[in-house]
């Protein structure tokens, strides 16, 4: 499990518009990586490239590679289906489908792959990811109850059982604690702390604090002007992008004089 | 606006205080107005359909000696047949359709798409009848000659085939193209409102299209299209012309869809029968019409009842 | 760097996929073969050439088999599921296409025959067979049609008003959305029923007129009205009156000054689409109004034709020269197409053109 990503030379588009310019970097295997800057520098835009959910857009493509361990993202052939279920992924606002129960959720992304299931196997795999977010213990007796019956942290962790039920490689997270309020978030951020031993994480952040506390390694982002494309500023260990960065344009963004 | 404390005149106040009690009176009166017109539909229709209920058969030349009940019946049946028919055949289009233009289609034709199909919509009844008659009909002698030949054993294809075609279930595939628009643009609608948020998680999971429509749009858009389906029904149970202008109709119950033996509806008979009736006969149409009247207002009141129901899960207000 | 390991081995994420020549390959496969299968095992009996609808049928689905069945074979079941799903689709919208093109086609064809000066300017007065209009019924359905609009749209729109600005949720207001509602499911003969009914009281048993032809287009377009007219009301936005209450303005002016004129471009377009609905309604004015030859222009005496109603007489009526009595059935098919057709697209250029683009 848990595989190294290297961006090479990423370009992004919507159509002819250059979202995203020439980003290239290495993420580790079971490390957590934060990407931060302001709003519209494009890093919601980036982390969709990495499992390919960018295209459900008409018109988007991008130019250059996402290899992970390897195997282009991008290259001739590829599903995107397939890449999406090594590539997990976690949305800003929690999104456990509605008609389904807590336990149908948590199963959803395998049930696709393997409709026979023995139950016994599925009640495992149910307990396994729910442990695994965190949520057994606070929802273990309900889990026919509707997915969305639950609090929105609640309903956070749920989507990171479903996204894990499936055993991907790398789990993304877009801003997955912006809706939440701080004690969810900080369970969430604890939670990270432990998924980080098995998988390799992304983690989109406005929140600098949550980025230093969580993240290995943090990649700013930032963008010239309006209609312009988003850059990657500087990329290093977390500490040094807090204590000591490079970039001025880094170190005024974390000191909070923009953004 | 404001005038001196010791002016004579505060006539505009007054004025402007009873405009706006006629202004509001009227509106009221409108609304009130419309209470007393269905009031009206309903208690005239009662008191000149009743007098063919109480009356001896024997008075209204139109029953055929057989009671009121007989004589009714077998349009009940007609009525229901031919709009579940109608409604078997238009719903997995109409629902195909609403995904195609929500989730299938481009974009830039979608929207055309869908103008298109409101075309459909607005062709006037008598219209397809002419066409259901004239065309349809004839189109499908063949096939009602093939069904007889090589499916006669079944109930429904007994035959003998029907030399014109026009057949019940002619009849139910005009009503079925006249209620197609109907459940497509309410469907349509349902669908797009999918939240995109459910869709794309469905997609991150590793989705195919079909899988992501099969796990969010379907399960998210159930009451909206069952809603639809049912106003639907309710049309196509009242639907008149295009059922007289293409059945020809015998009045007996069977189930029998490619002879030319079939069951009328309600509306077609009242439709067919009304110039040529008097007296008591006119009452018993009038009868008629009131059962279907209870009929479509029992389908309705589900259909609503069931979008109510789903009301408190939406957003609306 | 890590590229050349991997050069020998493919890409973990690449899996089998149909080249994007194969969809229409297969297409052309179908229908050859159901072509061949038609032309070569013609079945007993069959007429000389190719039955074309159905080898249309035959092809779409030996198509979706082969499809099916290659797609399984290199991709997997799970894409070829999505591929037959995306097939059955467009089937769908293709199914939905040929009755509307077929009557199109068909009303425009057959009705040009008779789409002449005289259909416009006769009446059917005296004619047998051949000749004679249909004017005395373009008549009637503009009069009628006039005299429900005259009658439905203060009555809904002061209803649609009472409903949205002065009624604030009462029990009032909820039974009269209850029976509109109720109103929208009459089946239209009913209606006619209804009016034939009502008018039989006042001027006796029998009677056939075109007042009671337009009262029952009125218990049909009433309802119409309300509903679209409070959904237009109702998209005013609040601020507006707030406003114009805020400059002392009382509150019937306002309404009528300010809530009105914003949602006319929305209430035009609604009763636009209900006079389109009505005016092709055929059964509560063959009970209520009847049937007639010759011109009327009085709706309070003797009965009076109506377009629909033409088309559908002459269809059920065929007198001595068939033919005749057909043509002059679908050029009334015709102008009613042409009409309701006209209303709609014009009724969608209203919206477009004139309708406030609220902000979201």
């Amino acid at each position: 499990m848990s595989k190294r990503i290297e961006i090479k030379d990423l370009n992004v588009y919507y159509g002819n518009f250059l979202a995203v310019e020439g980003v290239s970097m290495v993420m580790e295997p079971r490390t957590v990586t934060a990407f931060i800057g302001p709003s519209g520098c494009g890093k919601s835009t980036l982390i969709r490239t990495l499992n390919r959910m960018h295209e459900v857009i008409p018109g988007a493509r991008v130019d250059g590679e996402v290899l992970v361990d390897g195997n282009d993202l991008y290259g001739a052939g590829v599903d995107p289906v397939k890449v999406r279920r090594e590539v997990g992924m976690v949305f800003q606002r929690p999104n456990p489908f509605p008609t389904m129960s807590i336990r149908e959720n948590v199963l959803a992304g395998v049930k696709l792959n393997n409709t026979r299931m023995s139950k016994s196997d599925a009640d495992d795999l149910v307990e396994k990811s729910l442990k695994g977010a965190n949520l057994w213990k606070e929802v273990k007796d309900r889990l026919d109850k509707p997915g969305s019956g639950i609090s929105g942290g609640q309903q956070q962790r749920l989507c990171i059982a479903r996204a894990i039920a499936v055993q991907p490689e790398v789990i993304l997270m877009d801003e997955p604690c912006s809706a939440l309020d701080p004690i969810s978030t900080l369970a969430i951020e604890d939670l990270i702390e432990e998924l980080k031993e098995k998988y390799t994480i992304v983690i989109v952040t406005h929140n600098m604090q949550q980025a230093s506390r969580v993240s290995d390694k943090t990649a700013f982002f930032n963008i010239a002007g309006t209609g312009m494309p988003g850059k990657l500023i500087e990329y290093n260990d977390t500490a040094t992008i807090f204590s000591n960065p490079s970039v001025q344009a880094t170190e005024d963004y974390v000191s909070g004089k923009f953004g | 606006m404001a005038k001196p404390a010791s002016s004579p005149s505060s006539t505009p106040k007054v004025t402007q205080r009873a405009a706006d009690r006629i202004f509001a009176g009227s509106a009221r009166g409108a609304g009130i107005t419309i209470l007393v017109t269905l009031a009206a539909v309903t208690i005239f229709l009662l008191a000149e359909g009743a007098p063919a209920l109480t009356a001896d058969p024997e008075d209204i030349a139109i029953l055929d000696g057989q009671p009121f009940l007989a004589y009714v019946t077998p349009l009940v049946f007609g009525t229901l047949w031919a709009a579940a028919l109608a409604l078997l055949m238009a719903f997995p289009v109409a629902v195909g359709i609403a995904l195609f233009i929500s989730h299938y289609a481009p974009r830039k034709i979608a929207v055309p798409l869908g103008y298109v199909l409101d075309l459909l919509a607005a062709v006037p009844s008598v219209v397809y009848g002419l066409w259901g008659g004239t065309i349809l009909a004839p189109g499908m002698r063949p096939l009602y000659g093939w069904l007889e030949e090589n499916l006669g054993f079944i109930p429904l294809f007994a035959g003998p085939a029907s030399g014109t075609g026009r057949t019940i279930f002619t009849a139910a595939l005009v009503l079925a193209v006249m209620v197609l628009p109907i459940i497509t643009a309410v469907s349509r609608e349902v669908f797009l409102q999918t939240p995109k948020l459910y869709e794309e998680a469905a997609l991150a999971l590793g989705a195919t299209r079909f899988e992501m429509i099969r796990m969010v749009v379907l399960p998210g858009g159930r009451a909206g299209v069952i809603s639809a389906s049912m106003l639907g029904l309710g049309r196509a149970l009242g639907e008149t012309l295009a059922v007289a202008m293409v059945l020809s109709a015998t009045g007996v119950i069977t189930v029998n869809l490619i002879s030319s033996v079939n069951p009328s509806t309600i509306a077609a008979n009242v439709a067919l029968s009304f110039p040529e009736a008097s007296g008591l006969n006119v009452n018993a149409l009038i009868a008629s019409g009131l059962i279907l009247f209870a009929i479509t207002l029992i389908v309705n009141s589900i259909a609503r009842w069931i979008i109510n129901r789903r009301k408190d899960f939406s957003g609306a207000n | 760097m890590s590229q050349i390991a991997t050069a020998s081995t493919a890409n973990y994420y690449a899996s089998n996929r149909l080249p994007s020549y194969a969809v229409g390959l297969l297409l052309v496969i179908a229908f050859v073969l159901s072509w061949g299968g038609f032309s070569f095992l013609r079945p007993e009996g069959a007429e000389d050439g190719v039955n074309l609808p159905l080898v249309g049928v035959v092809t779409a689905l030996v198509f979706g088999v082969l499809q099916y069945v290659t797609s399984l074979i290199v991709e997997g079941s799970r894409r070829a599921i999505d591929r037959t799903v995306t097939l059955l689709v467009t089937l769908a919208f293709v199914l939905a296409m040929i009755p509307l093109l077929s009557l199109l086609y068909t009303v425009v064809s057959l009705g040009a025959e008779r789409f002449d000066y005289d259909f416009f300017n006769y009446s059917m007065r005296n004619v047998v067979g051949e000749g004679g209009g249909a004017a005395h019924a373009m008549a009637g359905t503009f009069i009628m049609t006039a005299l429900a609009t005259l009658i439905s749209v203060p009555v809904g729109l002061l209803t649609s008003i009472y409903l949205v600005e002065y009624s604030a949720g009462n029990r009032l207001a909820r039974s009269i959305t209850f029976f509109v509602d109720v109103m929208t499911g009459i089946p239209s003969i009913v209606a006619g029923l209804f009016a034939y009914s009502l008018f039989s009281l006042i001027l006796g048993p029998g009677t056939r007129v075109g007042i009671a032809g337009a009262a029952a287009l009125s218990v049909l377009m009433i309802p119409i009205v309300v509903r679209s007219s409070e959904e237009m009301l109702r998209l005013v936005p609040n601020e507006l009156r707030e406003a114009s209450y805020a400059l002392g303005v009382p509150k019937w002016l306002t309404i009528v000054k300010v809530v009105l004129p914003t949602a006319l471009a929305g209430i035009t377009t609604g009763v636009m689409l209900a006079i389109a609905r009505v005016m092709g309604e055929t059964a509560p004015l063959l009970i209520a109004a009847g049937f007639s030859n010759n011109f009327n222009f009085n709706p309070f005496s003797d009965r009076m034709q109506s377009l629909p109603n033409f088309v559908y007489y002459s269809y059920v009526a065929q007198g001595s020269v068939p033919e005749a009595y057909l043509d002059r059935a679908w050029a009334g098919a015709l102008t009613l197409i042409l009409i309701v057709m006209a209303l709609n697209l014009g009724a969608r250029l209203v919206t477009n053109i004139f309708a406030p683009k609220y902000g979201r």
